[in-house]
């Protein structure tokens, strides 16, 4: 790529001034100027704040004025799918990192059932190297199984080794209750926890939605709420006879979540996500639509199920609060209901959809929220940054938490646009997006983009110009 | 309450239907080989004062049967609204009968086109002939009636308002402006 | 004024009395047609339909098309069975086609719930739902109701028991809401694991003891057993759901004087019903099937020349 202009202010010194700096970790909530030389953070100031007037001569220092916004650490999603190596006409490292941008995510912990999986070291090596070119840290997750197949556990050692943060087989569950006891003791020698897709698939077996009274009106195979529950109390069973550490991904029932929350009263080492499409949809949305874009596994489930799940978060239940963006790509997804894919993506509407549905309903404060993006989820894979602190890396946004903005997933980054909230309507958007300092999102061109296959930068280019034209 | 102009009371209508009932029988030398035929709704009312004057006029049971036209219509496609059919009821077999087939109100000719279709499917009559309380004129199709209770000149912004006991307590032929179209 | 104005048909969930009656009442006059010596009229000349199905079926296809042939449409008949992507085009991409060479109206049955809304989004011509799944099957329904209508003047206060694989049957829905809109008491009788989740929240009494379920009841709709639910384990044998569930002239004596039978078809004899009942006096089986050309004649026409669902 030629480097006729560098994206925003790289190594130049800067400063984010006027801003409302939240950190969760630090308990901070305060109006200050942030201050970034060589991509760290090196001073944040609350008490003598640059005046509006001084704000455009701050000696060399490049100025970005955050009056009236938010400035706080980038978001940390600890669920994506990249779909490289495999499906790069679903979504690339380079692609899934710039949508992460888009969405205020700094970094993303990309899964490992890719084609072929990341199950050993080779594997991982490549998605990192990958990832050298993105826009947003990626932290690969290695198989916890060779070959995703749920019979012999992968090398854990070496996909640790290699960089991987945990280890995981989503998409399917370990059904063998016994390779899991192995997975559990294994992985202790390495600290990492196992990620369990909780999923028994003999009772989801042909399953399309949750079962319940709309499945039954919509004649669907229902998944039923025992299918997730069943996994979780057997996984939490060997967790405590076993040892080892557990993360249950994408939690979606009243009752997985009530194991977990008992589960962590006897302090077992388990942790938990959620996604914003859990929070947020019911099964009802399926009656309305059979958009293929709400079949998703876990399945959307009921109003009582999300009510609880809000309920999780409040109480802490729920660590953190993760994508599973899942790009597929338009072919398979344009179907009947139950030849779709599962999956929806969600790193450009995650942040909208946790200030419209628990922010502004006044299930989270907004350093509440901001902490289930960022620290916590740091916390649960031991991941570096969701903080502000002297010395770090530069990894920040700043978003503006009353700015009304409609979806348009075709308007994405991302290069798949299964998503089942096109033309929805948030409140709370991401303007900024600094990795180590360097802005990331927003780019003056989507061509910007690394990455892009020849094909796809022709129809940007086409594109742009039929924009320019209509300006004109 | 639109302003009407009336045509017929009922005293008149009555008289119309003896005369038309006379003409048909001494056009036909009798009412042997007849059967009267009414087109929904009005006319099939029509069609049972008619067969009833016949039969009392030449001393026998006239048939008399009625026809929805609505399946046989050419304008079906473009007519959104899709009012309840009514029922068509040939108790007889038509073939080698003479028909008398009878209308309220002959205006485009469609109706009476879309009627012909209609009872050659249910056989072959030895002749049709047309019986309408009133001929209003703009013919659409080559169609005339054989017996016509009376001729009303109109313009197309008028329309004819024919109402029966049957359905309408009264019997009464009246000319009325046609309601704008709400815009 | 009543009045029905719907561009599609794609379930009976959600369509009011009066709509279910207005259709009714029009396939009463189309009933007289088909006792015409010429058992066809010219009112959809000029219309093509084209009949996709998805999925083997012999009784609905043919009496749509000869619904639409005594209407005078000109039909063109689709039959692919099993999934779209199996066969490399998607379902879009052949509707897409099918529209390309001016179709006025689709009929689709497909395994998948939802395919006929999904036709609503990709095509401008009208979709009737002729199957989908296990949702729903609203012709059926609605000659099943006119079925009943036909028999006792009225459907309102009569008590319809259906019985059989309730979860898999998109006719036991539409049953289902046509009959409670239409003012019927419905009650379901199934194995229990062939009850799907919730049923009793649409509005139906649920049983498990087929002689409590007919006890007082005036009609019974019995449901065909597929035989591959007793393979994929629902069902310990077909011999103990017959002797569980299968409708015997022994329980008739359960029901109300001037009972009915019915049975969408095709039947399995000796499984949920024994020869005897089938073929009784009070079997209206081969009455449904007649009732059928007629309700579908009365969809097709109303249907055709509506040009946006109207907004109720």
């Amino acid at each position: 790529m030629p480097k006729k202009k560098e994206e925003g202010f790289p190594r130049v010194p800067a400063v984010i001034a006027g801003g409302r700096i939240i950190d969760p970790t630090a308990s901070i909530d305060k109006t200050g100027d942030l201050y970034i030389e060589n991509g760290k953070i090196v001073r944040i100031e609350f008490n003598k704040l640059l005046s509006k007037k001084s704000i455009q001569s701050v000696g060399s220092h490049k100025v970005m004025d955050a009056s009236g916004q938010v400035v706080s650490p980038g978001f940390i999603d600890l669920h994506v799918h990249l779909r490289e190596p495999g499906r790069e006409d679903e979504e690339t490292v380079a692609t899934g990192t710039k949508a992460a941008a888009a969405g205020g995510f700094t970094s993303v912990c990309c899964m490992p059932n890719t084609d072929p999986p990341l199950d050993n070291q080779e594997n991982i090596r490549f998605v990192l190297e990958q990832a050298k070119a993105g826009f947003a840290r990626v932290y690969p997750l290695g198989c916890i199984t060779q070959g995703r197949k749920g019979e012999r556990i992968a090398e854990i050692g070496d996909i640790v080794a290699a960089g991987a943060v945990a280890v995981t087989d989503d998409g399917s569950p370990v059904m063998d209750a016994s390779v899991m006891r192995l997975a559990f003791e294994y992985s202790r020698m390495f600290g990492i926890p196992i990620v369990q897709h909780a999923e028994d698939t003999n009772l989801s077996f042909g399953g399309l939605m949750h079962e319940g009274f709309v499945s039954t009106i919509l004649g669907m195979r229902g998944i039923p709420a025992a299918a997730e529950e069943v996994i979780v109390a057997r996984d939490l069973k060997l967790l405590e006879t076993f040892g080892g550490r557990l993360h249950v991904a994408h939690i979606s029932t009243a009752g997985a979540l009530e194991l977990v929350r008992q589960a962590k009263k006897k302090k077992l080492p388990v942790t938990c996500e959620v996604t914003p499409h859990h929070l947020t949809l019911t099964d009802e949305e399926i009656k309305k639509s059979f958009n293929p874009n709400l079949r998703v596994n876990p399945p959307l489930r009921s109003r009582k199920d999300v009510e609880a799940l809000r309920e999780g978060l409040v109480d802490g239940t729920i660590d953190a609060i993760a994508t599973d963006h899942a790009p597929h790509s338009r072919e398979e997804k344009e179907v009947e209901f139950d030849a779709a894919p599962n999956g929806m993506i969600g790193l450009e509407t995650a942040f909208g959809i946790v200030m419209t549905e628990i922010v502004a309903k006044g299930y989270l404060s907004l350093a509440q929220a901001v902490e289930k993006l960022t620290s916590a989820p740091a916390q649960v894979f031991g991941l570096p940054g969701g903080q502000l602190k002297i010395g770090h890396p530069a990894d920040i946004i700043i978003f503006d938490p009353g700015q009304s903005w409609t979806y348009r997933a075709s308007e994405g980054f991302s290069k798949s646009i299964n998503s089942p909230f096109d033309g929805w309507g948030f409140k709370g958007k991401v303007t900024s997006t600094l990795l180590a300092g360097k802005v990331v999102y927003p780019v003056e061109s989507k061509l910007e983009v690394v990455g892009l296959s020849p094909q796809d930068k022709i129809k940007l280019q086409v594109a742009e110009r039929k924009k320019q034209k209509k300006r004109k | 309450m639109q302003k009407e102009t009336l045509i017929l009371d009922e005293r008149q209508l009555g008289r119309v239907l003896a005369r038309i009932s006379h003409e048909i029988a001494e056009r036909n030398a009798g009412a042997k080989n007849l059967v009267v035929v009414g087109i929904q709704t009005r006319g099939a009312h029509l069609a049972r004062r008619l067969a009833q004057l016949l039969s009392e006029l030449e001393g026998l049971k006239v048939p008399v049967g009625e026809m929805d036209i609505t399946f046989y219509r050419d304008d079906i496609e473009t007519r959104p609204d899709r009012p309840i059919v009514k029922k068509t009821n040939l108790p007889f077999s038509i073939d080698d009968k003479i028909i008398i087939l009878v209308d309220d109100v002959l205006f485009t000719g469609r109706t009476v086109r879309a009627a012909l279709d209609e009872l050659v499917d249910f056989g072959r009559p030895k002749a049709v002939q047309l019986a309408v309380l009133v001929d209003r004129g703009h013919r659409e199709l080559p169609i005339r009636a054989d017996y016509v209770g009376k001729n009303i000149p109109t313009s197309l912004s008028q329309e004819v308002v024919v109402r029966v006991k049957e359905t309408d307590r009264q019997d009464s032929v009246a000319l009325r402006d046609k309601k704008r179209a709400k815009k | 004024m009543k009045k029905f104005a719907h561009k599609h048909l794609l379930g009976l969930e959600g369509m009011t009395r009066e709509e279910i009656e207005f259709v009714l009442d029009t396939a009463v006059t189309f009933k007289e047609v088909l006792e015409r010596p010429i058992k066809k009229v010219p009112t959809l000349r000029g219309l093509t339909i084209v009949n996709l199905f998805y999925e083997p079926s012999t009784r609905t296809r043919i009496s749509f098309e000869l619904a639409q042939k005594r209407l005078s449409a000109d039909t063109v008949n689709f039959s692919s069975s099993g999934s779209s992507v199996k066969k490399g085009e998607t379902l879009r991409d052949t509707v897409r086609n099918l529209e390309a060479m001016k179709i006025d109206m689709v009929v689709v049955r497909h395994a998948s719930s939802g395919v006929p809304y999904f036709l609503t989004r990709c095509l401008e011509s009208s979709i009737i739902n002729a199957g989908d799944g296990a949702h729903e099957h609203p012709t059926q329904g609605l000659l099943d109701i006119y079925t009943i209508r036909e028999k006792y003047g009225k459907v309102e206060g009569l008590r319809v028991v259906i019985v059989g694989d309730v979860k898999h049957s998109r006719v036991a829905r539409s049953n289902i809401w046509g009959l409670k809109a239409m003012g019927a008491s419905v009650s379901v009788c199934a194995p229990s694991t062939l009850l799907p989740a919730e049923i009793e929240k649409m509005g139906v009494e649920v049983f498990t003891d087929l002689n409590k379920a007919l006890w007082g009841a005036d009609v019974v709709n019995v449901l065909r057993l597929q035989l591959e639910r007793q393979e994929r384990g629902f069902l310990p044998t077909l011999r103990e759901y017959s002797r569980l569930f299968g409708i015997t002239r022994e329980r008739l004596t359960l029901l109300n004087k001037n009972y009915t039978i019915m049975h969408p078809g095709p039947i399995n004899r000796g499984v949920e019903i024994t020869p005897e009942v089938a073929d009784s006096p009070e079997s209206v089986i081969l009455a449904q099937v007649t009732n059928g050309v007629a309700v579908r004649m009365a969809v097709l026409y109303l249907l055709s020349g509506q040009q946006e669902e109207a907004v109720a």
